[in-house]
C-alpha cells in the first residue's frame, strides 16, 4: 500500500511538486501519467526516501518513508529512470550485491537466479552490465528491484527503450506482479496505462489534475464530443448555418479541396446534434459527405488536461475558446 | 556491519576489474623502489666511509627507512586523488548512487564502506613496499619498532588524506574536478606551516599543527604520540563527518 499526502518539493524558489495526494491499494497497479519535467520522477524519488519532501508525507506499507526511512526502503523496490548498474560488475555479481544491501540474508543465489529467470536475463548472467543492450539493462533494473520481494514496487518509465516484443513482455510481467505487490509506475506512454494500471494520476506542472480509471477518463470526457463534418459547398455558408445550430459551441474549418469543406464540430456536453447537423446540410442543399463523431483518445484527454493552463490563458483571450477544456478543467 | 562490507568490498572490486588499482599499486611500487634506492644508495657509501674510519656508527633505521617512509608520504599526495575521486562523483555521475540511497543502509554505512573498501586498497598498496623493507632484514639488522610505528604512522596519514577525498568527491560529479580539488586541498595541507615566521608565533603554531607531514615525524623516528594518534583520528573523523553532511544536503537539495 502506497499513500501520498500532500506532498510538495521545492527546489528553491521552483516548486517540482506541489500539494500532491494519491493512494495506490494493495496489489494494484497506479499509473503516474505526465509529460517530461511534469514531477513524476520527483515524487517517485521522494516515494523511495532518495530525497525528502518539502511538506507532507509519504507512507509505504505503512511506514513513513520519513521517519522510518529503513523499514519502508526494505519494502520498496525502485527501478529509476536509468537502471543503476555498475558497468564493471557482472549482472549476477550485481545482482548478489544488491541482494546484500536490501537485507536479502538467506540464500542470495536462488533469489538472484529466481529474478534472473523472472525477468529473462539469465542469459547474460556473467556478462558485464556495462556490455548489455538498453533492452537487457532495463530489464536487470527490474531484476533489482525484484530481488529482496518488495511488497512496493516503483518503476520510473519501466518500458523505456525496450523494443515493441519486449515492451509488451515487460508490462505482462508487470501485471503478474500487481498481485503480490503494490506498484506505481510512471510512464508518459498512454496505451500502457490502458493496458496496465487500474488507477491513473495525471500529473501536470507539479499537481495532479485528474485521478481515476482509464476506463472512467475517458468515459469522463465521451459527454463532449466533437463531429467531423464534410460537405460540397460554399464553405463560409455551410459553417453559418453549423454555428447556428443551437448545441453548437465552435465550428473549426479543418480541410478544404475544392468545393468540399471539412469542420469540426465541437458540441456541448451531453448534446448530441447529428441529426440537426445533417438537417441542416440537406436544407442548404450542400450534399453532405461525411459526419462521423470523433472519440476522445485518453491521447487527448492528457493533452486537454495536461495543456490545460494554456487553454485558460486562451480562454480569457478570446471567449469562444473550445469548452471541452474548461469543461475537463472544472470536472 | 554486513552491509558496510558488502560496500566495502564491492569499492575493493571495483578498483581491481578496472584498471585504477593496478595502474595504482604499480606505479606506487615503481616510484617507492626509487625513493628506497636512493637513500640506499646513498647509506652503502657511508657504511664503505664508516668502514675504513670506525669511529662513526651508523643506524640503518635513521638514514634509511624514516626517510624513506617520509618520502613515501610524497607519492601519497599525488596518488591519492586518484583513488577517491570515483568513490562518488563516480556513482552521481552513473546514477547508481540511487541504488545505494534508496536501499536499507544508512548514508553512515556506505561513507564507511566506501572509507573502508579505499584503506584497503591503499593497505594493498603498502604491502607491496614490505619487500623492499624486507630485503633489509636479509642483509642488515634493522630495529623492526621504528618500521611498525612507520607504517602506522603512514595509514593513519594515508586515512586522512581518504577520508577528505571522500568528501570532496562527494561534492561533485565530475571526477577530474574531483581530483585536482583533491589534490590542491593536500597540497595545501602539505605546505600550510611553510608561511613559518611570516605571521604571528601563534598562528604559526596553529598552522604548524594543521600540516599533515608534521604529525609524521614523531612516527618516522618510532614514536608514537597520542597528540599525533588523536589528530590523525579526528582528521579522518572530521572527513568522514564532512561527506556525511555532504551526502545530506545533496539529498535535500535534490
Amino acid at each position: 500500500m502506497i499513500e501520498v499526502q500532500h506532498l510538495s518539493k521545492k527546489y528553491g524558489p521552483f516548486t517540482a511538486v506541489d500539494d500532491v495526494s494519491f493512494r495506490a491499494e494493495s496489489g494494484e497497479i497506479l499509473g503516474f501519467l505526465g509529460p517530461n519535467g511534469a514531477g513524476k520522477t520527483t515524487t517517485m524519488r521522494i516515494i523511495t526516501g532518495y530525497m525528502p519532501a518539502t511538506e507532507g508525507k509519504a507512507t509505504v506499507a505503512g511506514f513513513d518513508v520519513f521517519d522510518k526511512p529503513i523499514e519502508a526502503k526494505k519494502r520498496t523496490g525502485y527501478l529509476p529512470e536509468t537502471p543503476p548498474l555498475y558497468p564493471d560488475m557482472t549482472v549476477r555479481e550485481y545482482l548478489r550485491f544488491v541482494a546484500k544491501i536490501k537485507g536479502v540474508t538467506s540464500n542470495v543465489n536462488d533469489r538472484v537466479d529466481a529474478v534472473m529467470k523472472k525477468t529473462w536475463v539469465a542469459d547474460m548472467a556473467n556478462r558485464h552490465c556495462g556490455k548489455l543492450s538498453k533492452g537487457y539493462k532495463q530489464r536487470v533494473g527490474l531484476a533489482q528491484a525484484l530481488i529482496h520481494e518488495p511488497e512496493v514496487l516503483v518503476l520510473d518509465e519501466p518500458t523505456a527503450g525496450l523494443d515493441p516484443k519486449q515492451i509488451i513482455e515487460t508490462r505482462q510481467l508487470i501485471r503478474e506482479l500487481a498481485g503480490t505487490h503494490t506498484i506505481v509506475l510512471s510512464t508518459h506512454i498512454l496505451p500502457e496505462v490502458a493496458q496496465t494500471c487500474q488507477k491513473v494520476v495525471i500529473i501536470s506542472k507539479g499537481k495532479v489534475v485528474a485521478t481515476d480509471t482509464p476506463d472512467a477518463l475517458t468515459e469522463r470526457l465521451r459527454g463532449a464530443m466533437t463531429l467531423f463534418v464534410q460537405a460540397q459547398g460554399p464553405s463560409d455558408d455551410i459553417q453559418r448555418a453549423l454555428q447556428s445550430i443551437s448545441g453548437v459551441v465552435r465550428v473549426n474549418p479543418s480541410e478544404n479541396r475544392g468545393d468540399v469543406a471539412g469542420f469540426d464540430v465541437d458540441t456541448e456536453k451531453g448534446a448530441d446534434v447529428r441529426r440537426e447537423v445533417a438537417a441542416a446540410v440537406v436544407r442548404g442543399g450542400w450534399g453532405l459527405l461525411e459526419l462521423r463523431p470523433m472519440r476522445m483518445s485518453l491521447e487527448d484527454i492528457f493533452l486537454s488536461l495536461t495543456t490545460q493552463e494554456a487553454g485558460e490563458q486562451a480562454d480569457a483571450a478570446t471567449p469562444d475558446a473550445p469548452a471541452s477544456v474548461s469543461e475537463v478543467s472544472n470536472a | 556491519m554486513r552491509n558496510i562490507l558488502a560496500i566495502a568490498q564491492r569499492e575493493l572490486n571495483a578498483y581491481f576489474t578496472s584498471p585504477i588499482g593496478y595502474v595504482l599499486i604499480g606505479f606506487f611500487a615503481l616510484l617507492f623502489g626509487w625513493f628506497f634506492y636512493v637513500p640506499l644508495a646513498y647509506f652503502e657509501q657511508q657504511s664503505m666511509q664508516a668502514g675504513m674510519n670506525p669511529t662513526q656508527a651508523l643506524n640503518i633505521n635513521q638514514m634509511l627507512v624514516g626517510p624513506t617512509l617520509m618520502n613515501t608520504t610524497v607519492i601519497m599526495l599525488f596518488l591519492f586523488p586518484l583513488i577517491t575521486m570515483r568513490t562518488y562523483a563516480e556513482e552521481k555521475r552513473s546514477g547508481t548512487i540511487e541504488l545505494l540511497l534508496t536501499s536499507p543502509i544508512t548514508d553512515v554505512q556506505i561513507i564507511i564502506g566506501k572509507f573502508l573498501g579505499a584503506m584497503l586498497l591503499y593497505a594493498a598498496m603498502l604491502a607491496v613496499t614490505t619487500i623492499h623493507i624486507g630485503i633489509l632484514f636479509v642483509f642488515g639488522e634493522p630495529e623492526w619498532k621504528p618500521i611498525a610505528t612507520g607504517y602506522l604512522g603512514l595509514l593513519m596519514m594515508g586515512g586522512c588524506f581518504l577520508s577528505l577525498g571522500l568528501f570532496i568527491s562527494s561534492l561533485t560529479k565530475n571526477q577530474i574536478v574531483a581530483a585536482m580539488a583533491t589534490f590542491a586541498v593536500f597540497l595545501m595541507l602539505w605546505v600550510i606551516n611553510w608561511i613559518g615566521t611570516f605571521v604571528g608565533p601563534t598562528t604559526q603554531a596553529v598552522l604548524a599543527h594543521l600540516s599533515l607531514t608534521d604529525h609524521f615525524d614523531d612516527f618516522a623516528k618510532g614514536v608514537i604520540d597520542t597528540k599525533h594518534v588523536i589528530y590523525y583520528l579526528s582528521f579522518m573523523a572530521f572527513g568522514l563527518f564532512l561527506t556525511a553532511k555532504s551526502v545530506d544536503s545533496e539529498r535535500w537539495r535534490g
